[in-house]
């Protein structure tokens, strides 16, 4: 499953990448930015409300398209036309939390994260199941598993999210203010699993946050201002 | 489970209530679908039925569709013909046993001669007009169902007497006559007859059970006052949808004129299809209206589930996948709704056919209902490409969801 890759080679790189959106009155939610997310490395983004922090993670995740500029993944460039390779990267190698779980609520915690697996058809049933639950036991949910999102706590539901992102072992977890809902008990638990992630998986997380506590507890911190990144 | 059905089955689940309305919606649409088309189609075939049995399949008359040709047109151009008026007495069918005989050596049928007259029938003061066919028992039994219409008597006993007849029920009831009274048989040109009733006719339709009397073909010669006359051949065939061709070829044989039963209710059956037409036409609009219920539904879903679809395509669903799963909610409905609709439509077939009803024009009778899967397939396709329709179309909506408007709205 997982991919061997030249050392040189970066998991996500952009190059040049604008992004524009309004048709009478345009906003710039992203300019010019070019940078490169490399195996292994945890990397936080932050800036100020309205900054292009989110908008700059959605373009690394493939699921926005620059107006200009070129995205690529695996030293490949990204075709900005085609929904399907973009959602055939998105589901194989990437992995994506948001500040809200989003878990199908009708689901239980083990189905929601066999989803992926699902989707993807590479595994068994049987396959998809254990590695589900060997996902939820890590992340300290074994006796959660059979559970609806509505009966988790804030903090479990999002450590369910995290584990239905690692699903599919993807190269890059893509994180959007994880934290933001959170306590800071299950803020920090969090963290503990992404940084956990990085270390022992050698996987790539990239994650917005306004916390600059959380920021700096990163390999890499990245700061954008009006879509402008700032070293 | 397939991922894209599991996910269907649980949001058609989670809306149960409204799932059930628009299935019910789906199911009463088809079950009064079949049900219109099997009492449609059961009273037409007991229509065609009974006109077909109670008629001959095809009738040759005494008449040509055009006047034969005078030699007189043969050897002059122009020809005026004046003082022409018409004829008293009806020309007859010219050697009607030869004819009989050529027919009978290649028709898959029977053939019966019989003679028409209009008569009155008087018994004990009382008058009644009457039309008297003269018959040859032997011979109309093999193209009639009258033998088994006849209460109190036969047709044999037409051999009986002299003079015997038989009196449709209703005709014999309005002048008081029974089986064995004598009464007087007065012909269009005055001539008195003394006949002995031998036989009752019912055939369950009060016109012909109040007007028909049938006799011997020469008593009926003798009312019309043309001895040794047949003025029309009534014919039974195997099969009856070829009565049409088989008529034509009868017409070009013998020249005479040749009616078919589908010819003789040409109105009757145009009607019968204009009717059909109007009720598919009424069957689809019930589709129409039942695939507007699986519409709202489909969309209400999609609606509420905007947010489920955004993190569907974020994790790597494609359009195709997320329109799969609205698309499969409609059809599931569709199909549910269908088999519903199908017993629906049978139980209602089922008590449709208990009820009697009653007309003065004929016996007590049932409804027909008739039971075809044409029926039912035809229903099920329509509320199956109607669901899909109506599914698609929010299903398509769906599917263009953009994640990220929907992410960063409910972030």
């Amino acid at each position: 499953m997982t991919i061997q890759l030249p050392v040189t080679t970066p998991l996500i790189e952009l190059r040049h990448v604008t992004k524009t959106i309004g048709d009478g009155v345009e906003t710039t939610l992203v300019r010019d930015i070019s940078m490169k997310i490399e195996p292994g490395e945890f990397v936080a983004i932050t800036g100020p409300s309205g900054s292009g922090k989110s908008s700059l993670l959605y373009l690394l995740g493939l699921l926005d398209v620059p107006t200009s500029g070129q995205v690529l993944m695996q030293g490949r460039p990204v075709p900005a036309d085609s929904e399907t390779e973009r959602a055939r990267l998105r589901l194989k190698l990437l992995g994506f939390v948001f500040q809200f779980h989003f878990l199908l609520v009708e689901f239980s915690a083990l189905t929601n994260v066999m989803l992926p697996m699902r989707a993807l058809g590479e595994r068994s049933e049987r396959a998809m199941k254990d590695r589900a639950m060997k996902l939820l036991t890590s992340l300290g949910l074994e006796a959660h598993a059979h559970k609806l999102p509505g009966q988790l706590s804030g903090g479990q539901r999002q450590r369910v999210a995290i584990a239905r992102a690692l699903a599919n072992e993807p190269q890059v977890i893509l994180a959007d203010e994880p934290t933001g809902n959170l306590d800071s008990a299950s803020s920090e638990q969090v963290l503990a699993v992404l940084r956990q992630l990085v270390d022992e998986t050698k996987r790539s997380v990239v994650m917005v946050t306004h916390d600059l506590a959380l920021a700096a507890r990163a390999d890499r911190h990245v700061r954008i201002v009006d879509g402008r990144l700032i070293d | 489970m397939n991922l894209v059905l599991d996910i269907a089955l649980t949001h058609v689940r989670s809306r149960l209530r409204q799932t059930l309305v628009g299935l019910m919606g789906v199911a009463m649409g088809v079950g009064f679908s079949v049900m219109m088309a099997g009492l449609m189609e059961g009273s037409q075939r007991d229509f065609v039925t009974q006109l077909v049995d109670a008629l001959p399949h095809i009738t040759m008359s005494d008449e040509r569709r055009e006047p034969p040709r005078q030699p007189a047109e043969d050897h002059y151009q122009v020809v005026a013909f004046s003082g022409l008026s018409t004829m008293a007495t009806r020309p007859g069918i010219k050697n009607p046993y030869a004819i009989i005989a050529s027919l009978d050596s290649w028709l898959e049928g029977a053939v019966a001669p019989s003679v028409q007259a209009r008569a009155v029938i008087r018994y004990a003061s009382r008058d009644t007009a009457a039309n008297v066919t003269g018959i040859d028992p032997k011979r109309e039994a093999a193209v009639s169902k009258l033998p088994e219409q006849l209460r109190q008597g036969t047709l044999k006993d037409l051999y009986r007497s002299s003079n015997a007849i038989i009196l449709g029920d209703r005709l014999a009831e309005k002048i008081g006559a029974r089986v064995g009274n004598t009464i007087a048989v007065v012909s269009s040109t005055g001539r008195v007859l003394t006949c002995t009733v031998v036989a009752l006719l019912h055939s369950g339709i009060s016109q012909t059970d109040e007007t028909q009397a049938f006799t011997l073909i020469k008593t009926a010669q003798i009312l019309a006052g043309q001895t040794g006359i047949v003025n029309a051949m009534r014919i039974r065939v195997a099969d009856i949808m070829a009565a049409r061709d088989i008529a034509g070829r009868i017409e070009a044989q013998t020249g005479y004129k040749s009616v078919s039963w589908q010819e003789a209710n040409e109105d009757l059956l145009s009607a019968l299809e204009i009717r059909n037409f109007i009720m598919y036409t009424v069957v689809g609009a019930i589709l129409l209206v039942a695939s507007f219920g699986t519409y709202n539904i489909i969309s209400t879903i999609t609606h509420e589930k905007t947010r489920d679809i955004a993190i569907l395509k974020s994790l790597g669903f494609t359009e195709g996948t997320v329109r799969s799963i609205f698309l499969l909610e409609a059809l599931i409905i569709g199909i549910a709704g269908t088999l519903l609709g199908w017993v629906l439509g049978f139980a209602l077939c089922q008590a449709l056919g208990t009820l009697e009803f009653k007309s003065p024009f004929m016996d007590a009778t049932r409804l027909p209902m008739y039971y075809s899967p044409v029926h039912y397939a035809l229903a099920g396709l329509v509320a199956l490409t109607a669901s899909a329709i109506a599914g698609y179309l929010p299903a398509r909506k769906a599917a263009s969801v953009h994640p990220v408007e929907i992410i960063r709205g409910a972030s």
